[in-house]
């Protein structure tokens, strides 16, 4: 047999460029316009994959997304490789490099393949029956399975390509640029109306574009000449947009439709140099037109799935479209019409067509008429029980149905043959259609599901074969007649073509297709790729399996990369057929988005790397990182977490800071503390209703720590706020709650209290805050602003004054997360860094110690003080936190307070805040290790660890913990089991250090 | 993804929503009389059907005002948008 099985036709392929590329490292040429695909045909290559499950040999079965089996990896660089491509869908490059996935050592000599001859052993359901053994079978399972399962292998370097987002809007969006779409965006266009046309294709004009027999006349031109004159008229249209190779992945409620558009895929690595890989369109529409077409059906028929058994609408299309042979001896099998236009074409290009099998009896059509006159046998009512062939088909045994269709009869003939088209009728592509919420109908003389349009969402319509037109004079007429309707269109020059075809006269459908052997001894495959048969779907309703839902998850029919496309109708028809169901009633499996596989660039665009969120910087920032700080992030700012000196470890950082801030001075950046203003004339009424505590008589100038619940009593929030005006306040929040804190108080403001006359504006990035802490942070504030009278009686402890350095207003509050006396410094952002430098530069000669989160959270849990967030975790009582003193009994309500004696919040039982104190004084316990009392099974879980340190000032380790009843447990020994050694620990107070509280005025 | 009417600023993308649950859930006034029981009804009981449902939303990133957005669970299909405080116009 010749290698090169490219026919010289006026085709669409440039035969005058060549392009090199390899298949499994084998160098082979294909030409300009080609696909992997018709590029390996032409080399007569049809084994191209292994089966997933039985490893059998499996060839390009399709010419388009629906490809089971011809699914390759692009290249092998490990940045750029691409898995899991469809081989009908890959344009021709130069230089392109594939390899057969799922198959080792290679295509040819798999040693996978021995499970087909284990296949008895491997039904439906094998893996989660496998699942059921011991757990300690997986262990040897394990290797085996995960090295025969897997298609394609990831990228192991990160992707380098740039993909991009963009909105698109548009008055009307067609899907699909075969002859529906095209004259539906014609018709829209024409009215003025912003029209965007989208296929996946290279080229516009579906099957049509290459339909060049006289049979089908438009206008008494041939169908293809007559369309290709409409796709020039529509590419002048100025208000008309044409993406080609563009796949819309999805289709969701308000016509809202995610795209993907390829535009280097099919480019040489050299030109794809600084392009945009893929673009996802995140289109808007007004209107949608569905035009998305229909996919061939198979057979089902024993061992249909060997290299060389091809859809027979694929066979003309490679004939017709890149003027490739499939095989130099061809037989076809069908219930219809389509296959006698593929025996046309064949026939007209020289290639021999053996004989036609078709189920029907009477199916004589202008087609099958056209075919006899040319001398090709057809064999009427018969069927094909069995092909053989390894690599590829070698023969047909065909024998002839009996009346109702369940048997055969009569002798077996064989015919050999190369190549075997198939066709089982047509499946309208519904996917995006019921994505959108639309629901189908089950028209009974053709077995298909299509729109039902009384049930189809607003605002779009299916048109051509995705509406179940299948012939066309239907596809015209009927997309020409309800577009009209659609987009409100007067007369148009559609209306009365003269349109010439063939019309279909029979119709027979036998989902499942008798064998002279039993069902037991065939292999009728229905899903290519998941390798399931029809006698998986029977085990499987054996089995006592009903939903279809269920039957595809237990046999993974439809489960593959092609999303059963080609097997879910047969497998409906077959579940139908055993359980004596009407179709119709049987639903189909709902159809999810992606149509087609994402990548993941297309899904994340441009959020990549610094671009995958936002980072906050305080206005402090630059001084941080000339002073080698190491960053913490919290929520999307960036916080100094400590500040290493001469190569210091954190642990002994944070040691340094701690005792240094304790023992003279340190400084911590508070800025991304969450600061809200507050004013109007109920600003205090407001206050009193959202904090636990009583607000009305802090006087002006005073500050007061907060606690904030959600209704249900849960701690959410806390914070400092400070009452600066008679109606004015400013509310600090938690770093990461402060987005929350504010949406939940405007709530509650606009829908609950509206009568409130309350108004809240965030300044959390106008104003930057630096705290001063430690026994000479006075001195050092006195330093940096002589005038301000800091005495005690002054300015207290949670006092505020306002000041000014030099001409900058500042706001001073002396208030402390740490418990040592100090004062925070909030000044307007863009003089921050100044002031920042300043304080450092007076706090020279008390050596003022910067420092970050981690040491800010050692001082204040040697004090006991909470982080909400780390110590809480939304299910925790200021009661259960040992914090009653902050409930303002007397007052009638707050959010939350109701909540706080129902009688589940008023268990004692419940966990509680408690502090831990390490036998070993040295042994630092890990946050969110676990508390028990007892090593004896089994073990009762009373609580974990929420913040652990060694602390430098008391030279020992200490802990807060939640413990069940932990309030009543003071002084009783837990233990801490970790992996290697079990810590004996003991419940104390939460307070550690200074319970006195007599360093705030030291 | 729908597209919401915001009552203050005209039609936008649900991305700049966010959804607060059903509407016209009052909260107590006095909820110090209320029992365990009548409590948790207003904290805890929705009814989240499949159907008509009132709900309330909140522009977030727009113009920052709830308001009510009457809306088909089962298709997402919105039937009516008002403000806080208005009466549903439709049963
Ligand atoms: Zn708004």
């Amino acid at each position: 047999m010749s290698n090169n099985l490219r026919i010289n036709k006026n085709n669409f392929i440039d035969q005058t460029v060549r392009i090199s590329f390899k298949f499994n490292g084998k160098k082979l040429f294909g030409y300009k316009g080609d696909t992997l695909a018709s590029a390996l045909l032409a080399n007569n290559i049809h084994l191209v994959g292994r089966s997933f499950k039985y490893h059998r040999p499996r060839g390009i079965m399709t010419c388009g997304s629906e490809e089971p089996n011809a699914i390759v990896q692009i290249g092998k660089d490990p940045a750029l490789t691409d898995p899991n491509v469809r081989a009908t869908e890959i344009e021709l490059y130069e230089g392109l490099e594939a390899f057969s996935q799922n198959c080792w050592p290679s295509v040819n000599f798999d040693i996978g393949g021995i499970n087909n001859f284990l296949s008895p052993l491997l039904p439906a359901g094998f893996y989660y029956k496998t699942f059921m053994w011991p757990a300690s079978f997986w262990e040897k399972y394990e290797f085996f399975i995960r090295h025969s399962a897997g298609l394609g292998k990831s990228p192991t370097k990160p992707d380098q390509d740039l993909y991009d987002h963009q909105y698109v809007h548009c008055d009307v969006l067609v899907i699909g640029g075969g002859i529906s779409g095209i004259l539906s965006a014609k018709l829209s266009a024409e009215k003025g109306l912003n029209t965007i046309l989208i296929d996946d294709k290279s080229y516009l004009g579906g099957s049509t574009i290459y339909q060049d027999d006289d049979i089908f006349k438009i206008n008494n031109e041939t169908s293809n000449v007559w369309l290709k004159n409409q796709i020039e008229k529509l590419k002048k249209i100025p208000n008309l947009t044409i993406k080609n190779r563009t796949s819309v992945a999805a289709f969701h409620g308000y016509n809202y439709l995610l795209a993907r558009e390829n535009l280097t895929d099919h480019l040489g690595a050299h030109e794809r140099k600084g392009k945009i890989r893929q673009r996802l369109l995140k289109i808007r529409a007004k209107k949608v037109v569905i035009a998305t077409g229909a996919i061939e059906r198979p057979l089902i028929f024993s061992n249909n799935d060997r290299p060389g058994i091809i859809l027979s609408s694929s066979i003309k299309k490679y004939i017709d479209y890149y003027g490739v042979k499939t095989g130099e001896n061809i037989s076809l099998f069908t219930n219809n019409d389509s296959a006698y236009e593929t025996a046309i074409s064949l026939n007209k290009s020289g290639v021999k067509v053996k004989v036609i099998i078709d189920i029907r009896e009477n199916p004589s059509s202008i087609l099958s008429e056209k075919i006899e006159k040319a001398g090709i046998k057809i064999l009427r009512g018969h069927t094909i029980t069995n092909t053989d062939g390894y690599k590829r088909i070698k023969s047909i045994d065909v024998m002839k149905l009996s009346k109702d269709g369940e048997n055969v009869v009569g002798n077996k003939t064989t015919y050999k043959c190369d190549c075997l088209g198939i066709s089982g009728g047509w499946t309208p592509m519904v996917h995006l259609f019921t994505q959108s919420g639309g629901k189908l109908k089950f028209r009974k003389n053709d077995n298909v599901f299509i729109p039902d349009e009384n049930k189809t969402p607003s605002e779009q319509i299916s048109v051509g074969s995705s509406n179940g037109d299948f012939e066309l004079d239907d596809v015209i007429n009927n997309t020409v007649k309800n577009i009209k309707i659609f987009l409100g269109l007067d007369k148009n020059d559609y209306e009365n073509l003269d349109i010439k075809c063939s019309k279909e006269k029979q119709k027979r459908n036998i989902w499942l297709l008798p064998s002279d052997k039993p069902i037991s001894k065939s292999k009728p495959f229905l899903d290519f790729q998941n390798d399931s048969t029809a006698k998986d779907v029977k085990l499987a309703l054996r089995e006592g399996f009903k939903s279809i839902e269920h039957v595809k998850r237990y046999t993974t029919t439809g489960m593959g990369t092609d999303q059963g496309k080609l097997s879910n109708m047969h497998a409906l028809g077959i579940i139908a057929d055993t359980t004596g169901t009407n179709m119709g009633e049987l639903g189909t499996t709902t159809f999810r988005p992606p149509y087609t596989p994402l990548t993941f660039g297309a899904i994340v665009g441009r959020n990549v790397g610094k671009f995958f969120d936002h980072t906050r910087r305080t206005a402090i920032h630059d001084w941080h990182v000339e002073n080698k700080a190491e960053f913490e992030n919290v929520g999307q700012w960036k916080r100094p977490w400590y500040f290493p000196k001469n190569g210091e470890t954190m642990y002994q950082a944070v040691q340094r800071e701690s005792k240094a801030a304790r023992e003279s001075a340190g400084i911590l950046d508070a800025s991304t503390l969450g600061k809200i203003d507050i004013q109007g004339e109920d600003a205090s009424e407001f206050l009193n209703r959202v904090y636990t505590n009583a607000w009305s008589k802090l006087s002006i100038g005073k500050c007061r720590y907060g606690l904030m619940l959600n209704e249900d009593g849960m701690v959410y929030d806390d914070g400092v706020t400070t009452r600066l005006g008679e109606n004015h306040y400013i509310m600090t929040t938690t770093t990461g709650g402060a987005a929350n804190v504010l949406s939940k108080l405007e709530d509650y403001l606009q829908t609950e209290w509206p009568e409130l006359n309350v108004y809240l504006t965030t300044v959390t990035d106008q104003y930057s805050t630096m705290s001063i802490c430690g026994p000479n942070s006075k001195k050092i504030i006195k330093k940096i602003i002589p005038s301000l009278d800091l005495s005690d009686e002054s300015f207290p402890h949670m006092s505020f004054k306002n000041s000014k350095i030099d001409n900058v207003n500042c706001r001073i509050m002396r208030i402390s997360f740490t418990g040592e006396q100090s004062y925070e410094i909030n000044v307007q952002s863009n003089y921050a860094k100044d002031v920042w430098e300043r304080c450092i530069e007076a706090g020279k000669e008390f050596n003022i110690t910067p420092y970050g989160t981690e040491t800010m959270h050692l001082l204040r849990a040697e004090k006991g003080f909470i982080i909400t967030g780390q110590d809480t975790d939304g299910t925790l009582t200021p009661s259960d936190l040992q914090m009653d003193w902050i409930i303002g009994k007397k007052k009638y309500d707050f959010i939350g307070k109701r909540s706080l004696y129902r009688s589940d919040t008023i268990r004692e039982d419940r966990k509680q805040l408690v502090g831990l104190l390490t036998d070993d004084p040295k042994e630092v316990l890990e946050e969110g290790a676990q508390l028990i009392d007892s090593l004896e099974k089994p073990i009762d879980m009373l609580g974990h660890v929420t913040s652990s340190y060694f602390s430098p000032n008391l030279n020992k380790s200490i802990a807060l913990a939640v413990v069940r009843s932990g309030k009543k447990l003071k002084g009783k020994k837990l233990i801490v089991p970790m992996e290697n050694k079990n810590i004996n620990v003991t419940i104390t107070d939460t307070v550690f250090y200074d319970k006195e509280n007599k360093r705030l005025n030291a | 993804m729908f597209i919401i009417n915001c009552p203050y600023c005209g039609e936008r993308d649900q991305t700049e929503f966010s959804c607060g649950g059903e509407a016209h859930i009052e909260r107590p006034k006095q909820p110090t009389e209320l029992s365990d029981d009548q409590w948790a009804e207003y904290l805890f009981m929705r009814k989240n059907i499949k159907g008509i449902q009132f709900e309330r939303w909140n522009h977030i990133h727009g113009c920052r005002k709830w308001f009510n957005v009457v809306r088909d669970t089962s298709n997402d299909k919105i039937h009516a948008v008002y403000k806080i405080g208005e009466r549903p116009p439709i049963k």
